[in-house]
């Protein structure tokens, strides 16, 4: 039991449990409504963006979390902005404006002296490495979100199904476009050191996607995604410490395995694959 | 209620509707007839609030609660909502808390019971018929105490027995004094069984009874097509013609020999 327990004597560890349950089972829950929105891919180009924010605001010596924040919000605005138009796909504005903002972080770290200990964080992300204030900033982010979804939840369960009638019903889809685009840029700028900016997607949408093959129900799949998102960043940092590796590709490695576990009890149980509940509408 | 006065609605540069003008009084049953592309689904959106005229005026009544109930071949089915929390929707604006009251409960199992969903509120929506599925979203829009309720396609995509009980239930709530506007493609089924009819292409063509509207040349400028139109029961019936294939077919027999007629 002392050996099982061991990990947890040492404060960076306790540190690392914290901000892996806090942020997977916020990425969990905001995942849920990128996943149902048809925004995926969106959580992938959008965590690039985030680290060109997060290289210039290390550039200028400006704070990392508001440089990456509003650099994250402003990307988010201008891909709902040019999908709007229709003229090109939303999957296009995303693979344009993200990685437009991903190479200009690029180019300022070269410009700038190099690859640092805080950027290879950023990119892969080292949870071992978190302190206080990474926490709080976690767990602000989660108890902010938390409540915008408390507070909003018919509105945005009816946004993400049928915008077009939550608008003609007085629920105004713009300003639910852009708490979205607050929530998710804060979501990955908070939870980027915890699991790196190249896995912070798959955080985002295995689990909304394990909970969507368990159930038919919103609010369930709401808790399932949240308790499987918490779950997996616990585990992952767990075992991490064992097996000495990476804990971002720790928590989505265990993310993976219980992607596995769900998609063999749906088919048992003879639900049909929900794909096309991953598209948008 | 509704005063649309010279209304000019565009997607990009094309103009969808072009000038129209429209009234919808209490009471009122309209249907809105047309082919594909003919702005049908846009008008219903316009008269919603949903897409803003470019030109022209749309005036609604004070306070006028709308329910709208669209085509249910837009609808995500794949997307993890119960019949519950789907009817619930209508009631986003209502209440921050979350879950829904002991009131707005009992409300959701009436519209359910009297829509004959009673007991399916906790299925998936998926799981439903065709038919229970498009009450499903009649039943929101009532949850939301319209009154006016505007359909876009009620009846398409469905079986003969399912769309008459569509429009069964969808002439009991005109009867309990809903103002009800619907477009459909079908004109001999649904179009004229209504009390007043608008035919749309881009701009209105004609408006009036089934009897005054429903005649070869306004349907020939309404669908660029022409259309038969023969009396059955005092009501008129619309008869499809193909002049094209037909004289393709009659050539085929002719080139065939006789007694290989059956197997052409």
């Amino acid at each position: 039991m002392d050996r099982l327990l061991e990990p947890f004597a040492y404060g960076f560890f306790r540190h690392a449990t914290w901000v892996a349950v806090l942020a997977g089972g916020l990425c969990g829950l905001v995942g849920t409504y990128v996943v149902l929105r048809g925004m995926s891919y969106i959580g992938h180009g959008l965590s690039h963006a985030v680290f060109g924010g997060a290289a210039a605001s290390f550039a200028l010596g400006a704070n990392f979390y508001l440089g990456a924040f509003t650099w994250g919000f402003v990307s988010a605005l201008l891909i709902h902005a040019v999908a709007r138009r229709r003229t090109i796909g939303a999957d296009a504005a995303i693979g344009v404006i993200t990685s437009v903002s991903f190479a200009i972080g690029i180019a300022i770290i070269s410009v700038s002296g190099g690859f640092t200990r805080n950027f290879e964080a950023a990119l892969f992300g080292n949870v071992l490495g978190v302190t206080v204030s990474d926490v709080l900033v976690v767990a602000g982010v989660a108890l902010a979100t938390g409540c915008i979804v408390f507070f909003r939840y018919r509105a945005l369960l009816f946004a993400t199904f049928d915008p077009e009638v939550a608008e003609v019903s007085g629920v105004g889809t713009k300003g639910i476009d852009a708490t979205m685009a607050i929530v998710l840029a804060s979501t990955i700028t908070a939870t980027m050191n915890v699991v790196g900016v190249m896995l912070i997607a798959a955080v985002l949408v295995i689990p909304p996607v394990i909970a969507r093959l368990l159930t038919d129900s919103f609010h369930r799949m709401l808790w399932i995604s949240v308790g499987t998102g918490a779950l997996c960043g616990f585990v992952g940092v767990y075992l991490s410490y064992y097996l000495n590796w990476s804990s971002g590709a720790t928590v989505v490695i265990t993310a993976a395995v219980l992607f596995v576990a769900a998609y063999v009890v749906s088919t048992v149980r003879g639900r049909r694959i929900p794909d096309a509940g991953f598209e948008a509408h | 209620m509704i005063r649309l006065d010279r209304v000019t609605c565009r997607y990009g540069r094309e103009p969808v509707l072009l000038d129209v003008a429209m009234v919808v009084d209490e009471g009122d049953f309209v249907g809105v007839v047309g082919p594909s592309g003919s702005g049908k689904s846009t008008l219903l959106k316009a008269i919603a609030g949903s897409i803003r005229p470019i030109a022209g005026t749309i005036a609604r009544r004070k306070g006028l609660t709308i329910g709208y109930v669209p085509q249910v071949e837009t609808v995500n089915w794949y997307f993890p909502v119960t019949v519950r929390e789907a009817v619930m929707m209508a009631r986003s604006g209502d209440r921050l808390l979350p879950w829904a009251s002991r009131t707005e409960r009992r409300e959701a199992d009436d519209v359910l019971d009297r829509l004959g969903l009673g007991g399916l509120g906790n299925r998936h929506i998926r799981e439903l018929s065709g038919g229970q599925q498009q009450r499903v979203f009649v039943a929101r829009a009532l949850l939301g105490r319209p009154k006016l309720l505007l359909l876009d396609e009620p009846t398409s995509g469905v079986d003969v027995r399912t769309r008459h009980d569509v429009m069964h239930l969808i002439h009991d709530l005109h009867h309990e004094g809903l103002a009800i506007v619907l477009t459909t493609h079908d004109l001999n089924g649904v179009a004229a069984h209504l009390p007043r009819l608008i035919c749309l292409n881009r701009e209105v063509i004609a408006e009036g009874t089934p009897r005054q509207v429903i005649r070869p040349e306004v349907l020939e400028r309404t669908y660029g097509a022409p259309l038969e139109v023969l009396s059955h029961g005092g009501m008129p019936v619309v008869i499809e013609q193909y002049p094209d294939l037909e004289a393709e077919r009659a050539a085929q027999v002719l080139s065939f020999p006789e007694g290989h007629h059956e197997h052409a």
